[in-house]
């Protein structure tokens, strides 16, 4: 099947008003030596049952459906349906980016209703239209930080998101750029102010890709002593309960938005959340919705401060990003408009303490210790004797996805195993996980 | 004959009064959220770093958070409503069967950090839709890391770069034709390179000559869109090529115009190294109103160990599996990409197979060289060249004439029903307008389309100010952006 609608007749009024002969003919003035002159080697057409049938059992290849306990920015949070059912709507899913604002007011309301609450949750002024994800706006906050201090070292702490400091590191090569990393020590970044310096930036993550809740003030002290910004990784789920970024000193908060109103998706679509200062607006990354009135004085909302933009002004642009994430923005508006102030304290609230909860099981569990001994939020990192890709290789079997293995990305951390918890997970599957995990080592 | 379709009667987006604001909705005490309470004992956890305040979010309820996001909507244009003849986005109709892919629990609810064993089918998706993508492009290896067309851009340059340190030297230079998406320019800086500009000819074409001119050990590559972004069909693309080659430079194809040669020619066979596809243009994936697209990148065998890593593998077993490229770049995003606009693209490529895919290009240039036909006379268009997907008219003769300018013509469009072309690209036309009708609108609408045009047109010379005046039948008219700019209200709480 295809999805055009001309019928052999239509085709052959077309061609016969343009005076070719058939539809080959069309390409006739192509270069004959760029011409295919076989058909690819590419599937044969399928009905649209055919289709359905044909990745129905492509995912029946993935194991889903286990209790999800692994993070590292992807949670698995209750997604009301009222989200999916706005967010789908037709005329938000197949517009374009919203350069007619006559006719795309929708789009742009909703996206500065996204950068209202982003602003408000992280307790920084301005917030974009969003990014690809938490990692490339890691890269984005170095860029940005690297164009305003003209300075050329990075400091990130050891705890950022591995995947964050790898995209970082892959531009940092190509910019020249050094990016110094601070150790973790009992599960907190501890930054050496003597380090190669001065920092363009200060980066940690609050919380830290293992869970524990860093200390803003030692970040901020390193930061002012340096003349270096401050930026901070932040898991918006939490902003209910724990001090905004802003309120704690950083001038800039990003990080991976998925828990607001987006599936797991296998890690994509998902979407890059970042708020800075007024101070920095004008090297803010990414679109940015402004409100403004139309000639007859109406309320209209427009793209704005274009001139940042690779359109506008291609090699000297803040950054190169043209296509965002749009709909997945829109989609973390719907549900942080849906929690409101005391549904994103309380979604908070509960992934804490069931985290706490399990945590507390898991440590009477045979061979099974705290990584570290630092306050945590809803995620938390376990050593077990087991090899933690076979733990999850045998929870699997049980019916549990048992976490992020660390030890591949922290090789300091034998057995390790980062294990998240969120509001979804009910008594029975903390102490289910528990029993499972017990089985697993005694097994083993 | 059928009545055109693809023009949307103004009622959808009639609604007139503005929307308020959630802020402006919003009552203390109003809720739509709701938890099963807390079935763990609470802890007395004093955690440090903890909040004092709630944040300052609306409170709402249900029904209201519903009204005022179904009013939004209707605001809205969308390619569901009406034809979208955007050029260089190719807003061709979406099908819903690869909306429902992308809703399978299946794959919409896993984990990025599945293992492979348990992700299977996840794998499966990524693999054949490089088998489909690499046989349609002339490549051997693809990433689907990069989630948009300029992330493409960004990762060919950094394998561009790594290709030629490998070499010992990562050379100075990227050349590109001064009608190239900008884009171009900023991934170009963005990867360490400096961007040499170059002129198209008076056929819109590279300048072959002057191209030859700038290649030299210090250049490390050429992006090129084929057909460019005058919708025209690169004639010397396999000397352009050869001359890159020459110098040991590698050319990189920005496929944001890929729909117009599918099945017809591929960018491997005329010489280019690096492709980068947006899946959200050719492959009919939604553009959800500015994003997520994504933007696979293919290279060539030779290319293929500089890939970002980890990239999906056929293990010797016979199951799929990850691995790491031995030269790789490094990641250039968090996960694998936007896993399900990928998927969506798959259930597109495999509706449509081999044949069907070919079919999208001859309508596609079908549909553009019978507009431009229709419209040819009306407007100048620019280069006596056949036009592939899509064609560039000017309204400079328009504007000498009547000072309508392209913009007034593009905001009557609204008016009456269609979406505006592009506008004022590619900067080397006066009065651009860029029309790409996809090959998804009938005959009828292509027909009322130009209608529409030829009508704006012809009403430039009779009623000059009301096509400068236009829109005048939308949600809102031209907003004042010179006022959004100088005093920037980005959130509710910079307008209190």
């Amino acid at each position: 099947m295809d999805f055009t609608p001309h019928t052999d007749a239509d085709v052959e009024r077309m061609l016969a008003t343009l005076g070719v002969a058939d539809p080959a003919g069309l390409f006739g003035h192509l270069p004959a030596e760029v011409l295919l002159d076989h058909p690819l080697d590419l599937p044969q057409p399928m009905a649209e049952l055919e289709v359905m049938r044909y990745l129905d059992g492509l995912a029946g290849l993935n194991r889903s459906g286990l209790v999800c306990f692994a993070g590292g920015g992807v949670y698995d949070h209750f997604l009301p349906p009222v989200v999916r059912a706005l967010t789908l709507r037709p005329e938000f899913v197949t517009s374009y980016t919203p350069y007619q604002a006559e006719v795309a007011q929708g789009v742009l309301q909703a996206l500065f209703e996204y950068q209202s609450m982003i602003a408000a949750i992280t307790g920084l002024p301005v917030a974009n239209a969003s990014l690809y994800d938490g990692a490339t706006a890691g890269l984005e906050a170095v860029n940005l930080a690297v164009a305003a201090t003209g300075r050329r070292v990075v400091w990130v702490s050891r705890a950022l998101h591995p995947h964050t400091r790898e995209v970082i590191a892959t531009l940092a090569h190509t910019r020249d750029l050094a990016v110094v990393e601070h150790p973790v020590v009992g599960g907190r970044t501890a930054w050496a102010p003597d380090a190669e310096g001065p920092p363009a930036l200060v980066v940690l993550g609050q919380p830290n890709y293992l869970g524990v809740i860093e200390d803003y003030g030692a970040a901020a002290t390193v930061a002012r002593s340096t003349g270096a910004l401050l930026a901070a990784s932040v898991d918006p789920m939490l902003l209910g309960v724990l001090r905004s970024p802003g309120e704690a000193g950083c001038d800039i908060a990003f990080g991976e938005g998925q828990p607001l109103g987006n599936p797991m998706s296998f890690g994509g679509p998902v979407l890059g959340v970042f708020a800075t200062t007024e101070a920095l607006l004008r090297r803010m990354p990414g679109r940015l919705v402004g409100r403004t009135t139309d000639e007859a004085g109406r309320a209209a909302f427009t793209l704005t401060l274009r001139t940042r933009e690779q359109d506008i002004r291609r090699e000297r642009a803040s950054s190169n990003i043209c296509t965002n994430q749009t709909l997945n923005a829109i989609g973390a508006a719907v549900h942080l408009a849906w929690l409101g102030p005391g549904g994103l304290a309380e979604a908070g609230r509960q992934s804490i303490q069931k985290a706490h909860y399990l945590a507390g099981r898991l440590a009477r569990v045979k061979g099974v210790r705290a990584a570290n001994p630092a306050p945590f939020a809803r995620e938390f990192a376990i050593l077990t004797p087991v090899e933690p890709a076979e733990v999850v290789s045998a929870m699997g079997e049980r019916g549990y996805l048992a976490g992020i293995p660390l030890s591949g990305d922290y090789p300091e951390l034998p057995g390790g195993l980062l294990v998240a918890v969120t509001e979804q997970r009910t008594r029975d599957e903390l102490d289910g996980y528990t029993a499972a995990l017990e089985e697993v080592i005694a097994d083993a | 004959m059928p009545e055109p379709g693809g023009r949307a009667v103004s009622s959808p987006l009639a609604a007139a009064g503005a929307e308020p604001t959630l802020d402006r909705i919003s009552a203390p005490g109003r809720a739509a959220w709701s938890l099963p309470p807390l079935d763990v004992p609470a802890a007395d956890l004093d955690l440090p770093e903890s909040s004092a305040a709630l944040p300052p979010l609306p409170e709402l309820s249900e029904r209201d958070l519903v009204a005022h996001f179904t009013r939004l909507a209707s605001r809205n244009f969308a390619v569901d409503i009406g034809a979208y003849p955007l050029g260089s986005c190719t807003m061709k109709y979406n099908p819903k069967v690869a909306d429902w892919a992308a809703e399978h629990p299946g794959f919409r609810d896993l984990h990025p950090s599945l293992p492979a064993e348990l992700s299977q089918g996840a794998l499966e998706v990524l693999l054949d839709t490089e088998a489909i993508l690499c046989e349609l492009t002339g490549m051997a290896r693809a990433t689907f890391q990069p989630p948009a067309g300029a992330a493409g851009e960004l990762t060919g340059l950094l394998i561009m770069r790594a290709y030629h340190e490998a070499a010992g030297h990562p050379r100075r230079a990227i050349v590109i034709p001064d009608s190239a998406h900008g884009t171009n320019p900023a991934s170009v800086t963005l990867a360490g390179y400096e961007a040499v500009h170059i002129p198209s000819n008076d056929r819109g074409m590279v300048d072959l000559a002057a191209l030859r001119e700038t290649m030299s050990a210090e250049v490390a590559g050429l992006m090129l869109t084929n057909p460019n972004t005058l919708g025209l069909f690169e004639e010397d693309i396999c000397a352009i090529a050869a001359a890159v080659h020459e110098v040991d430079g590698l050319v990189y194809y920005d496929g944001a115009n890929l729909n117009a040669i599918l099945g017809v020619a591929r960018p491997g066979d005329m010489g280019f190294d690096i492709v980068h596809s947006n899946l959200h243009k050719t492959f009919a994936t939604p553009h959800g109103g500015g994003g997520p697209g994504s933007g696979p990148v293919a290279v060539v065998e030779r290319l293929a160990r500089f890939l970002p890593g980890p990239i999906p593998v056929r293990l010797p077993d016979g199951t799929a599996g990850w691995e790491v490229p031995d030269n790789s770049i490094g990641r250039v995003h968090g996960h694998q990409g936007n896993f399900l606009v990928v998927l969506r693209a798959l259930a597109y490529m495999r509706a449509l197979g081999g044949a069907g895919l070919r079919r999208v290009a001859e309508r596609a240039v079908l549909n553009a060289r019978y507009l431009e036909h229709l419209l040819a006379g009306a407007y100048d268009i620019p280069f006596p060249v056949p036009c592939m997907h899509e064609f560039v008219a000017s309204a400079a003769a328009i504007k000498r004439a009547t000072g309508v300018r392209a913009m007034d013509i593009a905001k009557s469009l609204l008016d009456l029903g269609f979406h505006a072309p592009t506008v004022y690209f590619p900067l080397i036309v006066d009065e651009a307008l860029m029309i790409e009708p996809t090959e998804t609108e009938s005959p009828e609408t292509v027909e009322a389309l130009a209608a529409a045009m030829l009508d704006i047109a012809a009403r430039a010379a009779t009623e000059p100010d009301s096509v400068k005046g236009a829109p005048h039948r939308t949600p809102i008219g031209r907003p004042d952006d010179a006022a959004a700019a100088r005093h920037p209200v980005l959130t509710w709480a910079m307008g209190d």
